[in-house]
């Protein structure tokens, strides 16, 4: 086939120290206006993202925002309504998958059960019609490369989830697919094994250096693999970034409260254009404030509430109440409540050192601010919002 | 192709060979359905409507159907009579699943096999039976207190033996689905027993019930075999049927008739569809299996009461043995294996036998690969979403249709000279066919089901990987669904070995099968000839499912390697 011809062979990428860094753009997926509709429903609504060769791409996202039906689309498994689809320099939009050049990793693994793992790995090598010795010599290498040398003449069945999906990657790769499709692939596995695996995928992903799309739900996996997030909700993306940029910037009320814990306190905006939490006025950095008024979330994240050296001057400092303590290990997250906060309350994250050097419990009060830097405003009342594609940060500025 | 030729095309849509596979195969499913199914059964609405030279007449048959008193007696008898077995047959069933799903009652698994047996035997075998019991000249006819058991007494005792294990299937799987939780709960209230029968077991079991009675009820107003052969005068509607059609050539009034047949299966087909639904709902994943504690008394009667039922089943297949061995019942009761000697007494001979071995096999292979390929391209192929619920539909169909009435409607549809297809007319292909459609729809739905659990990315996986469906199909699923497609192959042979409705019209001289030579050795008065054709059927099958044990057997374990412990 010429077009496994036109990529190194898996052995000599295999070889290579990491990816060197594409200084210019080398976009390989270009998604163009994609629609998905399942009758009245919208299930993707004008979706256009450009990938770059290489890059390790996560789409996230709650269930039902689209992301699994972008990746189907991407593949071919799902027709998309409307749009197009270029992997490669080649428009895909109508290619059905055979002829699309990608290989995938489901959540449930999807190894055949009656074949063993040599067996499942060379599946399409065989259909190629390659010589068997040849086709054994792959088989290995892939093995070796997901760490199971010796599995080969097993079934499935006899191995652990963690293996099985390690298998199924290996599937992913035999063919030497330019792009590589995963599915949730660590939804279905414990959390120790999740963790491991997570470490070893992005390794792979380097040394490869294919270009990787991944769906999950999990947040902290995206960020933890992804070169480039992509989150989504109610079939459109909220915001490409990197995971800091999405993490610290989130563009929009859904992104904040979506990619990790995410305070978000109904406030307003007065006519003078300054914050307010009830009748508590917050002082933001200017950029912050949206040029409108009304009803607006403020919002700062739990690790952000700083306890440490709060003075009496500080900036937005106020008192809080410890209504409840939950602790979780290396750090604690305490519910606080504001007097003229209107009943809003948020969490905060204590550390050990300062539960134990400010000797605090459930139902002690002590001042904390919230760093004028660390807060952000959105417009619109609702918490999980999502809805506004346009973020007011930016908008105000 | 390559991938660069494709992009030079991309004008044009891509031709994909495993797809193309799938659509020229699932169009194929569709096209043999209309012309094996739909079509057939339309022709029987079109000729209910015409007179015998085929002109247009309008409901002018159904008026002289209505008009004639004997027929109209007819309906009243069927009714009666399916709803005396109804009762009988699931009362009894019911009490037997109860003992071997909810009691510690010995020798469980023999009682299970035991009910099972008439599945092995031709309807006409437990009326032959019955006649050599409690005919004029019958062993224990004193039983019977003077009645005759020509006529309702024995029809409704014939078909409970022969709908005995359908019934008793679907009582247990209704009461196999307890939840242990229920009666720990009802016991921790002090409930009594028999309340707890009364709140927890029969509401739960109560879809099975109900689905039950809808199945006896049609399987006895639809069978033909029975009433013919101990019916006597009593008509009912699947006997005059036959006798209008064969006896007095009037096709249109079989066509009224046939009509008439088809209403309560397609009603009982409907429910059982509506309760099957929601029977699946009602057990979550959560429940816990209910384990039954031993309890002397409880245990001891149902023993008592499963015996009586299987000194009762294996009574009758006793019978037919004994009577095929007895040289010339009642006056000499030397065993020997005269009857046995086919090519002296019927014209067709062994060849009605080997003929039935033949079908069946035929049936069995044939039906086997149509129907898997149905499924898989109902489950498992993308596109043409239209193409593939029209599929689901018409596989439903065969269900609902009883076999004396697709008989029928092969014969209007295949003896008209018009169709293309008319030289199928009398051949052994016909009777292939009609078998294999009119146990279709348990297949295709037993089927289904195991690809549903199949999962469902294979094809997916296997596009990435530049494998046609087609052959992943033949690598995957055919080895993973192994052990159903033994079964639905047996399930069909076994059919076909003991059917008699839809073949009875569609025989030639010299496609006679097994089945129909005991119906016509039993009408030409041959009867101890015609019990032993029906023991060499029940033989046959027997030995099928042997074989079925010790090749499934052997395949699980084989297999055990890799396969998981599911479902079953």
């Amino acid at each position: 086939m010429n077009m496994a011809a036109k990529r190194p062979a898996l052995a000599q990428s295999a070889r290579l120290s990491p990816e060197p860094e594409a200084a210019e753009s080398d976009v390989f997926l270009e998604i163009r206006d994609v629609c998905k509709r399942f009758g009245d429903f919208s299930a993707l609504a004008d979706i256009s993202l450009t990938i770059e060769r290489g890059s390790f791409v996560c789409f996230l996202g709650p269930s039902g925002c689209g992301k699994t039906t972008l990746l189907r689309s991407i593949a071919g498994l799902e027709r998309q309504s409307s749009g197009r689809i270029v992997q490669d320099g080649r428009d895909i939009s109508n290619l059905p998958p055979s002829q699309r050049d990608f290989g995938i990793v489901f959540q449930s693994y999807s190894l055949f059960p009656n074949l063993t793992v040599n067996a499942n790995v060379g599946y399409g090598l065989v259909n190629q019609g390659l010589p068997k010795a040849e086709i054994a010599t792959r088989v290995q290498e892939l093995l070796e490369l997901v760490h199971l040398p010796t599995s080969g003449r097993k079934y499935p069945a006899a191995l652990s989830g963690g293996e099985q999906q390690r298998v199924a990657l290996a599937r992913a790769l035999a063919m030497q697919p330019g792009l590589l499709l995963l599915d949730e692939p660590l939804s279905a596995l414990d959390a120790k094994v999740r963790v491991d695996l997570r470490h070893e995928m992005k390794d792979l992903q380097r040394r490869l250096g294919v270009t990787t799309v991944m769906v999950t739900h999990d947040q902290e996996e995206a960020l933890a693999l992804a070169d480039i997030v992509v989150v989504m909700s109610k079939g459109k993306i909220e915001q490409v970034g990197t995971p800091m940029e999405v993490y610290s910037r989130p563009q929009s009320a859904f992104v904040a409260d979506f990619v990790g814990h995410m305070n978000l306190l109904r406030g307003r905006i007065g006519k003078d254009g300054s914050v307010r939490i009830g009748e508590q006025a917050l002082s933001l950095d200017t950029a912050q404030v949206p040029d409108r008024t009304g009803e607006v979330l403020v919002s700062f994240r739990p690790e952000d509430v700083v306890f440490r050296g709060v003075e009496e001057t500080a900036e937005n400092r106020f008192l809080g109440y410890v209504e409840s303590i939950d602790f979780l290990g290396s750090f604690s997250r305490a519910r606080v409540r504001v007097d003229g906060f209107e009943g809003e309350a948020f969490d905060a994250d204590l550390s050990a050192n300062i539960l134990r050097d400010f000797g605090i419990s459930e139902g002690s009060t002590l001042p904390f601010s919230l760093p004028r830097d660390r807060l952000c405003v959105y417009p619109g009342d609702e918490r999980t919002a999502g809805g506004r594609a346009q973020p007011v940060a930016e908008a105000g500025a | 192709m390559s991938a660069a030729d494709s992009t030079a095309l991309a004008g044009r849509a891509p031709i994909d060979g495993g797809r193309l596979v799938s659509t020229l195969g699932l169009l194929a499913g569709v096209g043999l359905l209309i012309v094996f199914v739909a079509a057939p059964l339309a022709t029987i609405f079109i000729k209910s409507l015409q007179d015998d030279l085929g002109a247009y007449v309008g409901l002018a048959n159904f008026a002289k159907y209505f008009s004639s008193a004997g027929l109209i007696q007819s309906i009243f008898n069927s009714v009666e009579i399916a709803l005396v077995v109804t009762v009988l047959a699931c009362l009894l069933a019911f009490g037997y699943a109860y003992a071997l799903t909810r009691t510690c009652m010995p020798g469980r698994t023999l009682f299970r096999a035991i009910a099972m047996i008439p599945i092995l035997a031709p309807s006409l075998l437990s009326a032959i039976a019955l006649i050599y019991l409690f005919g004029n000249q019958g062993m224990i006819k004193g039983l019977l207190f003077g009645n005759s058991i020509y006529g309702p007494i024995g029809i409704v005792l014939g078909i409970t033996f022969y709908v005995f294990p359908h019934v008793l299937m679907i009582m247990v799987t209704a009461l196999s689905t307890a939840d242990a939780r229920l009666y720990e709960a009802a016991e921790a209230m002090c409930t009594s027993r028999w309340r707890a029968f009364w709140t927890i077991t029969v509401p739960g079991a109560r879809y099975g019930l109900i689905s039950a009675g809808f199945v006896v009820f049609t399987l006895t107003i639809t069978d033909f075999g029975v009433p013919k052969v101990i019916g006597g005068n009593f008509n009912v509607l699947a006997t005059d049927i036959y006798k209008q059609v064969v006896g007095q050539q009037s096709f249109s009034m079989g066509a009224v008739v046939g009509l008439i047949l088809l209403f309560p299966a397609i009603i009982s087909f409907s429910v059982d569809r509506i309760v099957r639904r929601k029977q699946v709902a009602q057990l979550s994943a959560r429940a816990v299996p209910y384990v039954p504690v031993p309890n002397k008394i409880r245990d001891r009667a149902f023993l008592a009461f499963c015996s009586l039922v299987a000194v009762f089943l294996i009574g009758i297949i006793g019978t037919a043995v004994f009577a095929s061995l007895v040289t010339y019942w009642p006056y000499n009761l030397t065993l020997s294996l005269v009857h046995y000697d086919f090519n002296a007494i019927d014209p067709n001979g062994w060849a009605s036998f080997t003929n039935s071995l033949e079908m069946a096999a035929w049936t069995a292979v044939i039906g086997t690969s149509v129907i898997f390929l149905g499924a898989y391209f109902v489950e498992k192929s993308d596109g043409l979403p239209f193409a593939r619920g029209l599929l689901h539909m018409l596989a439903m169909i065969p269900m609902a249709v009883p076999g004396l009435v697709l008989g029928l409607a092969y014969v209007f549809f295949f003896s008209n000279p018009l169709n293309p297809l008319s030289g199928f007319y009398g051949t052994m292909a016909i009777l292939v066919l009609s078998t294999v459609v009119h146990f279709y729809t348990v297949s295709h739905l037993s089927f289904v089901t195991a690809l549903k659990q199949v999962d469902r990315e294979f094809e997916a996986v296997s596009a990435s990987l530049k494998v046609p469906a087609y052959k992943t199909m033949w690598r995957v699923h055919v080895p993973i669904c192994l052990p159903l497609i033994i079964d639905v192959a047996i399930y069909l042979f076994l059919n076909a070995m003991t059917t008699v409705s839809a073949a009875v019209f569609l025989y030639a001289p010299d496609t006679k099968l097994a089945s129909i030579a005991v119906l016509n050795m039993d009408d030409v008065g041959d009867q101890a000839p015609a019990a032993a054709m029906a023991i060499m059927i029940v033989l046959t099958s027997v030995c099928v499912k042997l074989v079925q044990v010790v090749v499934t057997g052997s395949l699980l374990r084989r297999t055990s390697v890799w396969r998981r412990r599911d479902g079953h």
